[in-house]
């Protein structure tokens, strides 16, 4: 299961998803949002996503952690709407026999979600500035100046 | 030949052009005319290099040939997790 969510993410919920008598490993990643990113103070986050898209996507990585890793479920969710530090933005769990290929396959599907899942993410600095991320398209080409505050 | 294309704006591209959807008539070939066509007209800051587009709710190459009725959407930069 691949799934867009606008309400908080339950991840007991998520996890009771997975249960199964042959697995012998459950490895989950939970991405929170946190109070820095690229030396800024940041208070909030806005998510939106291309629900239909997202979904079709997040399911193509899905399949392609069970076919490329001995795992037998895995569920992913991704928040979107307004968060606040602390909040859950993204669960991951992956069942399997053994341990190696739970958290082979967990870190696959994160880090394919965030390559390709048409999900966006916009900060909100202490300084009232905002940033649409990864979609700056002028200062230093390795860093993601934020918007002049409006 | 004119069609009537439904563009769903996301994220930055929809905050440059100040709404979420709009439905276009247009005389652009493909995807990729039919974005320039956009860029010029609202001032969008991303290059289509940046950019993936959908149609119809499937990725689909910058050259495909628009018809009328398709529904686009154009993909900024993406950053879950």
């Amino acid at each position: 299961m691949f799934r867009i969510s606008p309400e908080p993410l339950d991840p007991a919920a998520l996890q009771r998803r997975l249960l199964d008598p042959r697995a012998g490993a459950c490895a989950t990643f939970e991405g929170w949002v946190r109070n820095r990113n690229d030396g800024q103070a940041v208070r909030a986050l806005d998510y939106e996503a291309h629900a239909t898209l997202a979904e079709k996507e997040g399911l193509r990585i899905l399949a392609e952690a069970q076919a490329k890793f001995s795992i037998l479920n895995a569920v992913c969710a991704h928040r979107v709407g307004s968060l606040v530090l602390g909040d859950m933005a993204v669960w991951v769990g992956v069942t399997a026999e053994h341990r190696g290929d739970a958290f082979d396959a967990c870190r696959y599907i994160i880090d394919e979600a965030k390559a390709r899942v048409p999900i966006w993410k916009k900060e909100h600095y202490a300084s009232g500035a905002t940033a649409w991320i990864n979609c700056a398209t002028r200062g230093p080409a390795s860093g993601i100046p934020p918007a002049k505050p409006q | 030949m004119t069609k009537s294309i439904h563009v769903q704006y996301f994220a930055i591209l929809r905050e440059q052009r100040g709404l979420a959807q709009e439905k276009i008539t247009t005389s652009a070939a493909t995807a990729s005319e039919f974005y320039d066509e956009l860029r010029g007209r609202h001032g969008f800051t991303l290059p289509a290099d940046r950019l993936r587009v959908a149609v119809n709710d499937e990725f689909a190459p910058w050259g495909s040939a628009l018809s009328d009725g398709d529904r686009l959407v154009f993909i900024p930069p993406v950053a879950g997790g």
